[in-house]
């Protein structure tokens, strides 16, 4: 049991001093994405090589989380003794397994397999939600510990009131990052004037945009950063309970999940009167049953309550009437990830990092016709020529850049003449579009934009709850004009009749999934235009 | 902060000043003023879930059409309840409402006294402004009294909350999501093998179209007794 800030520093420690005189370690990632490439094999054979070898003292294996660069999976990383050196490998396979231990051996790395650490799409990054990811094994609590984990939550509690708490989260100016903005430091504030008995932090854990998975890297990767990040929440706006309300589609995230919580729970760090506190918190995990709506925060509730997740009309909002009628803060995973960071290093800190109106980092999901798929995080600030050019590496197959799409369906596409703009929540929102939870699709120059937003327009009439009208039909509706244009089959009146729908489903849609449907085609009637007067037919 | 003290606020609907008490909505203020707000979902003596959008109203200093029938009223709000922007929105929304299934007047026997056909009169909505989807659906006739057609449901929900606000008997649902959303009994049992439904007719009363009906009436005969659901209200002292 840890039931205080001194046994939970003499435990990380304890714990460095085990890692340190041990051994050198192998990382091996483990995310979804490299472990659909056979990485558990690897590992499997690694462990072998190793045992074999009698080096079992000398060199210890681990999984990680997501190391970022999934396209080059699967990711191994050796770390010297001393930890002062890592070198970097990417594409190794279980055949490499002999040649890799060999590399240790004989202390020469695997030139074959040897990852550039020094091209842009490592040197540019900025890392404070990803900075364990890829180091910490998430199953061991302990080695969250010895990286400093946990230590914000207890200082919290021992030196700052929760007035204090809020206040440095909100001179961090950190805003919310499942795409709407609002600032976290004011929502949390809310809640903790209202007069109370129960209040609810709820993580929100159903990432389902097409493209994005920054999430699912931090809740399998980091896991307990989340929970810290939370019960620092609790502790700030007097919550006792917390649920993260996680898709049933990440399996892995819901399992090192439920781990976390119980090792957290084990050794006190959750729990009723943590270290000698006043302040108890329990956290839960909810499943999600696969509806893209029960994103929306009060379908979120809706769902978590048992019910059948519509969204309904807000005000109330949350603050007043969340979770069963109670006083409720909801913030996406990422921004709980920036929580512990931000009280170990103070507000001012993290508010000079970024942009003047959006500060800190963003991760992002690099997706669709980009030579580096995968995970990064930059500051606010950045521009999307950089993200695309430098650290995505570009488009390949000798293919030209056309439009990029961020935030998912509710999103837009931004042209190519708008690739010098700085990413921050004002100027993407400018720009037609949104920044949304962190997906970033690249489209490249074989693409026809109609279909782009089709395809967008597709899946949110299929995710459509079916409780208002705009919504409900009119998603139907437009595609269903869409694929005139598509089919070469429309009409100018059909073109009149497009644009007027796409305001209407805009304005009089009860949540955000249908206020913000039509943005795919909004946006790309605004930059290409073309592609849409070329689905006129004249006759 | 909700539970607080009923007050007295002045705020202005259409530029002119108007007073009414804050636990009441713009759409309550409206109508004791004569204001017409067309309404489809709403139906007093039950709660509010502004799905239908009918009642959308511009409020100032709001991106989004907020529904007259949720929105609480506030101190020097400014409500404007027939814009262009609105009427052109409402026409829209009531159109895509007769496009979504089968809405065919001379055939039904709610013609005369149905609230979709006399909304089309009331905005006026002359011709329809979308293609025509005309989502099919099985019909539930399994019940002695009572046929659920879901091809004539406009899905204001009605049916439920009457059932769980009123009767208590919590015997009807949704299934299905988006344009496939229909109202169901129980675990979507046949209408007649339903366990909680204690055959009140209480949903047909108040269905504002003919999704659920009264078997061997005509037309003529038709009886839907809406208001009744604010006598029960008012004789139980809810």
């Amino acid at each position: 049991m840890i039931t205080s800030i001194d046994d939970l520093q003499a435990l990380a420690e304890k714990k460095r001093a085990e890692c340190d005189e041990n051994s050198s370690e192998l990382r091996v990632c483990a995310g979804t994405s490299c472990l659909s490439l056979g990485s558990s094999e690897l590992k499997k054979s690694l462990q072998d090589e190793i045992q074999s070898r009698g080096l079992n003292d000398s060199c210890n294996i681990k999984s990680v989380g997501c190391n970022g660069l999934c396209a080059n999976g699967t990711l191994v990383s050796y770390c010297t003794k001393d930890k002062s050196k890592s070198t970097f490998y990417e594409r190794v396979t279980s055949g490499d397994a002999s040649g890799l231990v060999d590399s240790i051996q004989n202390g020469t790395p695997l030139e074959d397999r040897m990852c550039d650490i020094s091209q842009p799409f490592f040197t540019y990054q900025k890392k404070i939600v990803l900075e364990n990811i890829g180091i910490i094994d998430p199953d061991d609590i302990e080695d969250y510990i010895a990286h400093g984990g946990y230590l914000s939550f207890f200082r919290a509690l021992d030196e700052m009131s929760p007035k204090d708490v809020i206040e440095e989260v909100k001179i961090s100016g950190l805003r919310g990052r499942g795409g709407g903005g609002y600032p976290t430091g004011i929502k949390w504030e809310s809640v903790s004037k209202v007069l109370s008995e129960q209040k609810y932090i709820i993580c929100n854990g159903d990432e389902g945009d097409p493209g994005a998975f920054m999430d699912r890297a931090v809740m399998e990767s980091d896991p307990h950063r989340i929970l810290e990040g939370m019960a620092i929440a609790g502790y700030a706006c007097g919550a006792n309970k917390g649920y993260i309300y996680v898709r049933a589609e990440y399996p892995l995230a819901v399992d090192k999940l439920n781990r976390a919580i119980k090792q957290a729970t084990k050794l006190g760090i959750l729990g009723e009167n943590i270290a000698h506190s006043n302040f108890s918190f329990n956290i839960e995990v909810r499943l999600g049953a696969g509806a893209f709506v029960c994103g929306e925060a009060t379908a979120l509730i809706a769902s978590i309550e048992g019910n059948r997740g519509n969204p309904r009309q807000k005000p109330p909002h949350l603050s007043d009437y969340g979770l069963w009628g109670e006083p409720t803060v909801l913030n996406n995973v990422e921004t709980f990830a920036n929580i512990a960071p931000i009280i170990k290093n103070g507000g001012a800190w993290y508010k000079s990092i970024g942009t003047e109106s959006s500060s800190g980092t963003k991760v992002f999901a690099l997706t669709g016709h980009i030579q580096n798929t995968g995970l990064v995080e930059v500051p606010m600030g950045t521009t999307l020529r950089e993200l695309i050019f430098d650290i995505g590496g570009g488009v390949p197959d000798g293919k030209k850049f056309k439009a990029i799409q961020s935030g998912g369906p509710s999103g837009g596409c931004i042209p190519e003449s708008l690739l010098d703009l700085h990413v921050d929540y004002e100027s993407l929102k400018n720009a037609g579009s949104i920044m949304g939870s962190g997906g970033l699709i690249v489209i490249d120059d074989s693409s026809n934009m109609v279909e782009i937003a089709r395809f967008f327009m597709d899946f949110c009439r299929s995710e459509s709850c079916g409780k208002c009208t705009p919504c409900r039909v009119g998603t139907t509706e437009l595609t269903l004009l869409l694929d005139k244009f598509i089919n070469k089959k429309a009409t100018k009146s059909d073109f009149e009749l497009l644009k007027e729908m796409c305001e209407i489903v805009k304005s009089a849609s009860l949540c955000g999934l249908g206020q913000t449907a039509p943005n795919p085609v909004i946006s790309t009637i605004k930059y290409f235009e073309d592609e849409y007067l070329a689905g006129i037919s004249d006759d | 902060m909700i539970r607080e003290k009923v007050r007295v606020k002045t705020f202005k609907i259409n530029g002119v000043d108007i007073t009414g008490q804050s636990n009441q909505t713009v759409l309550e203020v409206a109508r004791e003023h004569d204001i017409e707000i067309p309404t489809l979902c709403y139906l007093e003596g039950v709660s509010c879930v502004g799905s239908c959008r009918m009642c959308i109203v511009e409020i100032k200093g709001s991106r989004e059409l907020i529904p007259a029938c949720t929105a609480k009223i506030k101190e020097g709000m400014e409500v404007i309840t027939n814009s262009p922007k609105i009427e052109a929105n409402r026409k829209m929304i009531l159109s895509m409402l007769f496009s979504e299934r089968s809405h065919t007047c001379s055939t039904c026997v709610a013609n005369g006294d149905c609230e979709l056909q006399s909304k089309s009169v009331e905005l006026p909505l002359e011709h329809s402004q979308v293609p025509y989807l005309n989502q099919r659906f099985e019909i539930d006739a399994s019940h002695k009294n009572f046929v659920n057609d879901p091809n004539r449901c406009i899905l204001c929900t009605r049916c439920i909350r009457v059932c769980d606000e009123i009767e208590g008997a919590y015997a009807i649902g949704l299934a299905g999501r988006g344009l496939n959303t229909r109202i169901i009994h129980d675990m979507d049992e046949p209408w007649a093998d339903s366990k909680s439904c204690t055959s009140c007719g209480k949903c047909v009363y108040v269905c504002p179209t003919s999704a659920l009906y009264e078997k061997d009436v005509t037309e003529e005969e038709v009886l839907k007794k809406r208001e009744i659901i604010l006598e029960l209200v008012k004789n139980r002292g809810k």
